[in-house]
């Protein structure tokens, strides 16, 4: 799976938690879940888990951590799928 | 003293904000509680005029106290860990109210567990009037830890 295909599919996963529409429509790399998209944390859980089924990979609690943005989870989502 | 006494001692809340009596079952995947409606609350002269009933959002804020806190803080008991300086936030509910609950009826909440991870736990619940007939369906979500959360 290409970089450009697991962005896709990121992004459809984030889109139904976004509270920042337009900061999402012009997503980057550097994209900050938190900060840029205004997820909340209760519904970045559900991102990750909607990550684990998508992709069928399981996410620790030390990967969570360092999957604040676009960049960084598609980082760890091709560690996972190695 | 209760089966289940040292949940609901750690439970956040009291008069008149505390919507749980006893903890009747519990296990790694679903919790069993109820509690007494009695006519003295407050919010009956209120709801409605002349008529009480129970209010939706307190039958919610029951399930949630059962479904959500008391499994949350059993759950993270099993897990080991401490359960003295919890946080918890009620995230999201998506609820059904089938029938009302009238003032002085013990009502039963029946809980289990989509998931728990990432501290965030998500219950379908179930809660059953004093003659056993389903009167509140959903699922509620919340994060509960003991570490400091937004």
């Amino acid at each position: 799976m290409t970089k450009e295909d697991i962005i896709q599919k990121l992004k459809r996963i984030v889109e139904p938690y976004v509270n920042h529409t337009e900061n999402f429509n012009n997503l980057t790399e550097t994209s900050d879940f938190i900060k840029d998209l205004e997820i909340n944390s209760a519904n970045l859980v559900d991102v990750i888990l909607d990550i684990e089924d998508e992709f069928n990979i399981r996410i620790e609690n030390d990967d969570m951590e360092q999957m604040l943005n676009v960049k960084k989870s598609v980082e760890v989502i091709q560690q996972k799928l190695k | 003293m209760q089966k289940y006494q040292s949940i609901l001692d750690q439970l956040p809340y009291q008069h008149p904000f505390l919507f749980v009596d006893e903890i009747t079952e519990i296990d790694l995947n679903s919790i069993k509680g109820s509690y007494f409606f009695h006519n003295q609350h407050d919010f009956y002269k209120g709801h409605f005029k002349g008529f009480p009933i129970t209010p939706g959002v307190i039958l919610t804020e029951c399930a949630a106290q059962i479904g959500l806190v008391s499994f949350g803080i059993y759950l993270l008991k099993m897990e080991g860990k401490s359960t003295k300086n919890l946080n918890c936030v009620m995230t999201s509910t998506e609820i059904e109210f089938l029938k009302p609950v009238f003032p002085n009826e013990t009502i039963k909440v029946e809980a289990e567990k989509q998931y728990f991870r990432f501290n965030k736990l998500k219950s379908s619940v179930k809660l059953y009037n004093s003659v056993g007939e389903l009167v509140l369906k959903g699922q509620i979500s919340g994060m509960i830890s003991t570490e400091k959360h937004e």
